[in-house]
């Protein structure tokens, strides 16, 4: 046993008592209840540590960092091309899209930009794994409210995306198929024809999913005025992506920004809601998901011809200098600020990924609410594990 | 009445067989459930083939289930109450076999005769509540707690409406007895007409939608399984439960599934019997003697259709919340319930 001094011993006698008296003074008694980190509501390892009143919230605080991985402190000892392998492992549900930050970023610093061709893949392939990414999330929102059978049928559309995915790039989840100054390859034969048509089936199932979840009684009680995420409080906390669009701000980054991308070559629209509740991010990913079949659609058609990659040297050197790039990713903006002294691999590199200022909201959004809707706002939420902690 | 199973046997060779008798009507329900719905359908919904490997069609995959449970060491928590811990799933599966009990399955094929039958059957029905509530308290663990708590104040809040819902029955038959219930049904007439007799879902089809949302609540199925709900509580109650004691909760699950099926069909779906009009029947004695090898076929098949619906519902809805199911109860379910008995106890004294 370590020694302590009388003072000290006594200290934290009255220290404990003091919170013994607090406690009985203004609690009645409790019950800690750990969401997590094994549950099946945080799809991953999430802990979030909850004080209850009966089935009441009245305190919680999410615990996050169980999936850490490092990839900011990996990437440094990664040269430059190597790194899109790491960071497509952040969101695991959309990969592409997390390389084509990094990569722009690297292209900003290198002054150069991918050809049109190789601009407008990347966008479809970034959305692609939008829709594979949301198209899970319409699933699985059925399954954290009871529902057992939508995810079966996300699972199911999914695959699709995926197999496009694979056809393109190699690799169903991880694709590292980004390059700095392109892509790795062009894309096969007869791809574009099977896109439309699985488009097609993607705009069906989005229509299945608004009749299965979002015209259910039980689904509009379930989430209907749940967790309401009001505008101010909603940029106060950095929300992004369709959370803070469900609470009625205008914000996308891939209609704000002007990146070397695609996306002004189709017409889309950027969905808000009013309400701010958990319905109302669910509804707007749902038109999120259509507006990005519309997307791939369109693009699809005016993919121009040319090479896939600029000229670059064999051995990458990024010259010295930093960059910050985000995009509007599956789950809100992700962001990389890259740092280069002018070396093979990058000297530092910051990531700023949505689920983890999403996931900040939750202190917040908690309190008072019931065990039930705690998991409803969770999956409303929608953050990836590996998003949270990278 | 007829003689099929009028032999002389003594008292005990009569209970083996009743035994026995109840242990298949509890277990070939639970199965069939499992294999059809639960592997099956579900797979169908889901775009998916189920178990194919065990047997034909996998249709030997719950023997291989079983087998598996029976084999698993019995665990249980370190902190938890031993012995109310391990006598919880008994206490579920009880309740099952003392309901089926009552459940007719011809007009000599029952158990036991009660007068009373109606009334002993949503009496016991409330003892699974019992094992569930220790279950959930014995486990030491917080989300069965909540399960155990959150099941408690849901089955108590849904006998009401079910009891409800049955004394419309009653009323119309005059009887508490199953056997009365599916004689007045299968020798009534409609109008003066006895063509299907006159089962009871067409005079009482609120009393049947109550009971029917009644048995979904009792039997935690989605959208009234909070006390299970796997994405919040993991599985609730019967978190802690390993092996054969989980087989048990498993098998009281869809047993009892199977004879609120039952129960169901004997009170509003004609029960055992076909219309006794075709046959020139009038009176139980007269009843041929081939009706206790069709008749529980026919219960059987009502089964099958009954639970299929519950299953259906079960396998393509969201849940609700607890405070929104309590409000469902009280507020909507039971004055429906109690006008249903008004309208029917006004019908009953007019004609």
């Amino acid at each position: 046993m370590t020694m302590l001094g009388d003072r000290q011993q006594l200290a934290y006698i009255a220290s404990q008592a003091a919170d013994a008296r607090v406690n009985v003074e203004l609690e009645t008694e409790g019950m800690t209840l750990n969401i997590g980190p094994q549950h099946p509501a945080t799809h991953g390892t999430l802990r979030i540590i909850c004080r209850l009143d009966g089935e009441q919230v009245v305190w919680a605080e999410p615990s996050c960092g169980y999936m850490h991985r490092g990839y900011e402190k990996l990437t440094e000892v990664r040269t430059f091309p190597q790194v899109t392998a790491l960071v497509n492992r952040i969101d695991w549900l959309g990969s592409f899209a997390n390389e084509v930050p990094f990569i722009l970023a690297a292209e900003k610093l290198m002054g150069i930009e991918a050809p049109p061709r190789a601009q407008v893949i990347r966008t479809i392939l970034f959305e692609l794994s939008r829709i594979a990414n949301v198209g899970l999330f319409l699933g699985d929102l059925g399954v954290q409210l009871g529902a057992v059978t939508p995810v079966f049928l996300a699972f199911r559309d999914r695959e699709y995306v995926l197999n496009l995915i694979e056809s393109a790039t190699g690799g169903r989840f991880h694709p590292n198929f980004d390059r700095i100054g392109g892509l790795k390859d062009d894309l096969p034969a007869g791809w574009i024809e099977e896109t439309r048509a699985v488009m097609k089936k993607l705009q069906g199932f989005c229509d299945q999913m608004e009749d299965l979840l979002f015209g259910n009684e039980i689904f509009l009680a379930r989430t209907k005025g749940i967790g309401i995420i009001p505008r101010d409080v909603a940029m106060q906390y950095g929300l992004s992506g369709a959370n803070l669009r469900a609470s009625g701000i205008d914000h996308d980054l891939r209609r704000d920004t002007s990146l070397p991308m695609a996306w002004n070559k189709a017409d889309w629209k950027v969905w808000t809601h009013t309400d701010g509740d958990a319905f109302a991010r669910c509804w707007v990913r749902l038109q999120e998901t259509r507006e990005s079949c519309k997307i791939v659609e369109q693009l699809l058609d005016v993919i121009p011809s040319g090479p896939i990659m600029t000229k670059v040297p064999k051995i990458i050197k990024v010259p010295e200098g930093e960059a910050w790039v985000a995009t509007e990713n599956p789950l809100g903006e992700m962001g990389y600020y890259v740092v280069s002294k002018g070396d093979l691999g990058p000297f530092r590199v910051k990531i700023r990924s949505a689920s983890f200022n999403n996931m900040s909201v939750t202190p917040w959004l908690l309190k008072g609410v019931y065990v039930p809707d705690v998991i409803t706002i969770l999956a409303s939420l929608y953050f990836i594990l590996g998003d949270l902690d990278r | 009445m007829s003689a099929l199973l009028a032999i002389d046997m003594p008292y005990w060779l009569q209970t083996i067989l009743r035994v026995l008798g109840g242990t298949v009507a509890v277990l070939l329900p639970a199965g069939t459930i499992v294999y059809v719905f639960l592997f099956k359908m579900m797979s169908f919904m889901q775009s998916r083939l189920g178990p194919m490997e065990a047997g034909p069609y996998g249709s030997l995959q719950l023997f291989a289930e079983v087998g598996k449970w029976l084999q698993k060491e019995d665990l249980y928590p370190d902190r938890a109450d031993k012995f109310i811990f391990k006598i919880a799933p008994i206490v579920v599966l009880t309740s099952t076999f003392l309901l089926v009990a009552v459940v007719p399955f011809g007009p000599d094929a029952w158990f036991t005769n009660f007068e009373a039958g109606v009334f002993y059957a949503l009496a016991v029905s409330s003892v699974s509540v019992l094992g569930i509530l220790i279950a959930g308290w014995a486990s030491a663990n917080k989300y069965s707690l909540l399960g155990g708590l959150r099941a408690a104040g849901q089955l108590i809040a849904y006998e009401l409406p079910m009891v409800l819902a049955v004394i419309g029955v009653v009323i119309q038959a005059g009887s508490m007895n199953f056997q009365e219930i599916v004689m007045a049904q299968n020798a009534g007439e409609i109008f003066g007409w006895n063509g299907i007799g006159n089962p009871y879902i067409l005079t009482q089809m609120v009393g049947f939608i109550i009971f029917m949302i009644a048995v979904q609540a009792e039997l935690t199925q989605t959208p009234f399984d909070m006390p299970i709900a796997e994405s919040e509580l993991v599985s609730g109650y019967m978190t802690e439960y390993s092996g054969f004691r989980f087989l048990m909760f498993f098998i009281g699950e869809f047993a009892t599934a199977g004879v609120f099926s039952l129960i169901a069909a004997a009170l509003f779906l004609g029960g055992w019997g076909i219309p006794f009009a075709w046959f020139g029947w009038d009176s139980m004695d007269s009843i041929d003697n081939w009706m206790n090898i069709v008749g529980p076929l026919i219960m059987f098949t009502k089964m099958m259709v009954l639970s299929g619906i519950i299953m259906w519902v079960r396998f393509s809805y969201p849940r609700f919340r607890e405070d929104q199911l309590q409000k469902f109860a009280w507020k909507v379910l039971i004055p429906v319930s109690l006008l249903n008995i008004m309208a029917t106890a006004i019908l009953k004294v007019a004609f």
